[in-house]
């Protein structure tokens, strides 16, 4: 059961609107743990810059291993963090964002930070996929997380 | 020697192998005592876990981002004051980056049960926290009796918390 008024209120006047969800990124963008820990472990295969959008507090305990912290992307300070983060970066560079703080269809934090990227012209973001969690989704299959900033 | 030398290497990788999958598997706490801690919650009042044992616990995880847990709240709000004769009482542990937000929506939703500030150290404590909302049903003898995990049935939860009250 939602509470559609509740709903709105709880996240104030950052929260990302229905229409920034997650399921707003296209399948196209989006990579499956699997694929993103078979690319990490490759050494062939080109490194993503790999950014989570999400909590800090989640981020301190576990991350994906190499990847930096630049969120929530459901804050207005979270995207202006992100945009730092990126501002050096090349526009074809190939970034992938997660989050991973509640189920896809519930984060509030990936289809915003994915916007404000595009809309800063990088051509080459992708989105990882977690169905669930972080935790059941890549620590728990043993993916490799890092503790800590 | 060169046999020596194979079991020695052997033996190393068997047991960094087993190293690596031990620090793969999450911490169970289910039928294990519940990690003390003590927080001060947002009205600065000391609250510590083991003060409420002969009570049951409900301890909530949460976010103000994270939208299951704004249907959650509500609920368990509505059972602090229906089951708190009974000896229940809810604790609710923010797992947001800063304490603003979580003030506001406190206020908004007149939540009457403690809510404390998490961190990566609180959260590690409970087998870490990498997705909300998680709750954690915790007996009178502060034994962990159920983890609830993302979006669950509230009448299931209801269920075990009656359960667990009347035990």
């Amino acid at each position: 059961m939602l509470i559609p008024a509740l709903h709105v209120y709880a996240q104030g006047p950052d929260a990302a609107s229905p229409a920034l969800s997650a399921t707003t990124v296209p399948e196209a963008q989006q990579v499956q743990p699997a694929d993103l820990a078979q690319m990490l472990k490759s050494d062939t295969a080109v490194r993503p810059l790999v950014v989570q959008v999400g909590s800090h507090v989640m981020f301190a305990q576990a991350h994906i291993h190499g990847s930096v912290f630049a969120g929530p992307g459901s804050q207005t300070a979270g995207l202006q963090l992100l945009a730092k983060a990126v501002a050096s970066i090349p526009k074809d560079k190939l970034i992938v964002i997660y989050c991973g703080c509640c189920p896809w269809n519930h984060c509030p934090n990936i289809g915003p930070a994915y916007k404000r990227l595009r809309d800063l012209g990088f051509t080459n973001v992708k989105v990882l996929y977690i169905a669930h969690n972080f935790g059941d989704d890549w620590v728990a299959k043993g993916y490799g997380a890092d503790k800590g900033e | 020697m060169p046999f020596l030398k194979y079991l020695r290497r052997t033996t190393c990788a068997v047991l960094l192998l087993a190293a690596v999958l031990c620090a793969q598997e999450p911490l169970d706490l289910v039928h294990k005592r519940a990690p003390a801690f003590v927080r001060k919650d947002l009205t600065g009042r000391r609250i510590s876990l083991k003060h409420y044992r002969g009570k049951v616990v409900l301890l909530n995880f949460w976010a103000t981002w994270c939208a299951p847990c704004q249907v959650e709240l509500p609920k368990f709000e509505e059972w602090q004051r229906n089951l708190g004769g009974q000896g229940l009482q809810i604790v609710a542990v923010s797992m947001d980056d800063n304490a603003a937000p979580v003030r506001r929506l406190v206020r908004g939703l007149r939540l009457d049960f403690p809510v404390v500030m998490g961190d990566a150290r609180l959260g590690d404590k409970y087998g870490g926290v990498l997705g909300l909302p998680v709750t954690y049903l915790i007996d009178r003898d502060g034994k962990v009796v159920a983890k609830f995990k993302g979006e669950t049935d509230l009448d299931v939860m209801e269920g075990e918390i009656q359960l667990t009250l009347h035990k």
